[in-house]
């Protein structure tokens, strides 16, 4: 059977070669870099701008933005037909491509990452290997953590306050560089679609500007709902533990003073957002160039209910009554950051998919019927079980960085 | 070290360089080629001609080993029918691999739709092919290089290559890529080029026992594309893309797209 066969339901006039061919894994994939990007920014409007109320959730959004990092390549990978050739990009970038361009980017944005992450726990990681050093009875796992930290410290173990006064002030450059760069990534993303011409839906320059604004909101809609899982899961720790009340206090007026102040910053650019997401729709409808008929017809006719009701109504609307009524309580804002994940999920599937759904001809009609249960190597990859394990990787990946660079620690700094 | 000796190696040294320098600029083949453009491959397909026998893509299928059962094809023929409402109706069932041998009209999961013969006001048949464009967008996105332009204007894939990310075929507003099921790589017309280059005709135009498709030389005068170019109204799928196609039509209806 011919790649993207199996999926595809045709309607009407479509030419014999036309197919889903980028399928769910094309959906994660500006989803999950989105989700990087997102994550990243929201770290950095504490480091570059010192907005101080954002202190806690900054450390967290950093080391989870560099967990999410590796699996934004995932769905790319699980996608090519030649995953072992995946490599050739690098070997032989072809700069005209922006896929290739974006395989720069993403990796220069990589060690950006890597780097702050480093000079941010350089501290830390010299006193723990102090402390594992003395300690006489190390578990196994402490001697690997002791092992990891030696061989990541570089050496570098002077603690004096010049050298980590130098650190902070490279966190920062690192974090304004970063800034751009993990905009352009996205932007880049955008650019991967909005640059193909012979796609009616995504020949628009404003593509890769929209994929930034969202992507920033479902990154800080993540951050915001993961660090309060993690808070959740840290107080049923701290209670098992010892039922100091006091700490579960504690943790309980951090979680909630984070989760408020983020809220308002995830407020501000879902306007940008939508406002951007609705004027391209505006500005095609008024243009109403030769490709609006099919695009109206997939927008209004076809897609009508992915659109409007999944991606604007519970994706975006609602949500953003959520975060506006007063009195906003920890509970209501992740409900609301959930639903903004879901909105943005569908904004991505809406996009890729959508763009998909019409014919080149203009006259027929593609559906694409997402494999759920894994019958053969190419519907786990395409399908929902692919889709799900690239979902839950950030969170895998997370756990173990976590162990390394903890991302709930508190100290003087950063 | 003397003055008079040190002027003496500097002197040496830097004509040794400069030589050395002189010899590191290479050759380039493409340079010249383009000094002297002798080939320029170009396609003509008259639809007057064709009647939709698919023999052309038989050929074609057999000639480039794309399986003959695959729902996929380098070329295929389309085939448009005017109604006397207005109404314009086209399919190319399996890419008119085994003809058009029933007048009902494919209209996907939509099933078939019969036309009354007395309701038709026209009817043609459009072969299509790969454009070999001379701004080529599949040549632009592809992350690899894996498809390239040769100098004769053809664009090749590099199947040993190709990652099979799909930027090309996405890129394409032809639809003339796709994913080959055996090679799982992208894959497209080259204009029968191993045929072509050493003097053969396409397996198409082979085929074609009408001569609705042509092969030739769009750089030779003497060519009978070129002649026939010269002397008739021809015209291009999708100009508004700046493709620049190569693939070129006698009697295209506005309808084709």
């Amino acid at each position: 059977m011919v790649h993207g066969e199996l999926w595809t339901i045709k309607e009407l006039f479509v030419l014999p070669n036309e197919y889903i061919y980028w399928s769910i894994q094309i959906v994660m994939y500006p989803y999950m870099t989105g989700l990087v990007a997102g994550a990243f920014v929201l770290s950095s409007l504490y480091h570059v701008f010192n907005v101080e109320s954002l202190k806690n959730i900054a450390r967290f959004a950093l080391v989870f933005s560099f967990a999410l990092l590796p699996v934004a390549m995932m769905p790319l990978m699980l996608h090519l037909q030649q995953p072992l050739r995946g490599v050739h990009v690098l070997m032989t970038p072809h700069f005209t491509s922006a896929i290739s361009a974006f395989g720069i980017v993403f990796l220069g944005y990589g060690f950006i990452v890597a780097a702050e992450i480093w000079f941010v726990y350089r501290t830390y990681i010299v006193r723990n290997i102090v402390r594992l050093r003395e300690k006489v009875d190390r578990s196994a796992g402490e001697t690997l953590l002791l092992t990891i930290h030696k061989i990541i410290a570089l050496g570098a173990y002077d603690l004096s306050e010049k050298a980590v006064a130098a650190d902070h002030k490279a966190v920062r450059l690192l974090a304004t560089i970063g800034i751009p760069v993990a905009c352009f990534l996205h932007g880049y993303a955008g650019f991967i679609f909005g640059s193909v011409k012979a796609n009616a839906l995504w020949m628009t320059p404003l593509m890769p500007v929209i994929f930034i604004c969202s992507a920033i909101v479902s990154g800080i809609a993540l951050c915001i709902l993961s660090y309060a899982v993690f808070m959740e899961i840290r107080k049923m720790i701290a209670k098992r533990s010892q039922p100091g009340p006091g700490q579960i206090a504690e943790l309980r007026s951090i979680e909630k003073h984070e989760v408020h102040s983020t809220a308002r910053y995830l407020l501000l650019f879902m306007t940008l957002a939508i406002t951007l997401e609705l004027l391209d729709v505006i500005f095609r409808g008024y243009t109403a160039v030769k490709s609006w008929d099919i695009i109206r017809e997939v927008i209004y006719n076809k897609d009508f209910v992915k659109i409007f009701i999944f991606q604007y109504g519970i994706g975006n609307v609602l949500p953003f009554i959520l975060l506006l009524l007063p009195r906003l309580s920890t509970r209501r804002a992740c409900l609301a950051c959930l639903l903004v994940l879901f909105g943005v999920f569908m904004m991505r599937w809406n996009v890729v998919i959508g763009g998909q759904a019409f014919s080149l001809t203009f006259a027929g009609f593609m559906e694409y019927h997402m494999p759920v249960i894994p019958t053969s190597m190419e519907t786990f990859k395409e399908g929902l079980t692919g889709a799900v394990s690239v979902a839950i990787t950030p969170f895998i990946l997370f756990y173990f960085l976590n162990k390394i660079f903890p991302a709930f620690i508190r100290d003087e700094k950063h | 070290m003397k003055r008079r000796e040190f002027l003496k190696t500097s002197l040496m040294f830097v004509s040794g360089a400069s030589v050395s320098l002189g010899a590191l600029e290479f050759f380039d083949v493409r340079e010249v080629l383009a000094a002297h453009p002798e080939v320029r491959w170009g396609f003509l397909v008259d639809t007057y001609k064709c009647v939709g026998c698919g023999f052309c893509v038989k050929a074609c299928k057999t000639e480039n080993e794309i399986p003959f059962e695959a729902n996929v094809t380098r070329t295929w023929v389309e085939r448009y029918v005017t109604l006397n409402d207005g109404r314009v109706l086209a399919d190319s069932p399996k890419g008119a691999r085994d003809g058009f041998t029933t007048s009902k009209i494919d209209r996907a999961s939509e099933g078939f739709e019969d036309v009354p013969q007395d309701e038709i006001s026209q009817a043609f048949f459009v072969p299509k092919l790969c454009n070999q464009c001379d701004n080529p967008p599949c040549v632009q996105v592809c992350p690899v290089g894996a498809t390239y332009q040769a100098d004769d204007g053809v664009v090749l894939v590099d199947r040993k290559w190709c990652i099979g990310c799909g930027y090309c075929i996405m890129g394409c507003p032809y639809g003339a890529r796709f994913f080959n099921p055996v090679t799982h790589v992208a894959d497209k017309c080259n204009f029968c080029y191993h045929r072509i280059t050493k003097g053969l005709n396409t397996a198409c135009a082979q085929a074609c026992p009408f001569g609705a498709r042509q092969v030739g030389n769009l750089k030779d005068p003497d060519d009978p594309i070129t002649k026939i170019l010269l002397t008739q109204r021809v015209g291009i799928l999708k100009d508004e893309f700046g493709t620049k196609p190569q693939v070129l039509y006698i009697g295209l209806n506005k309808e084709v797209r």
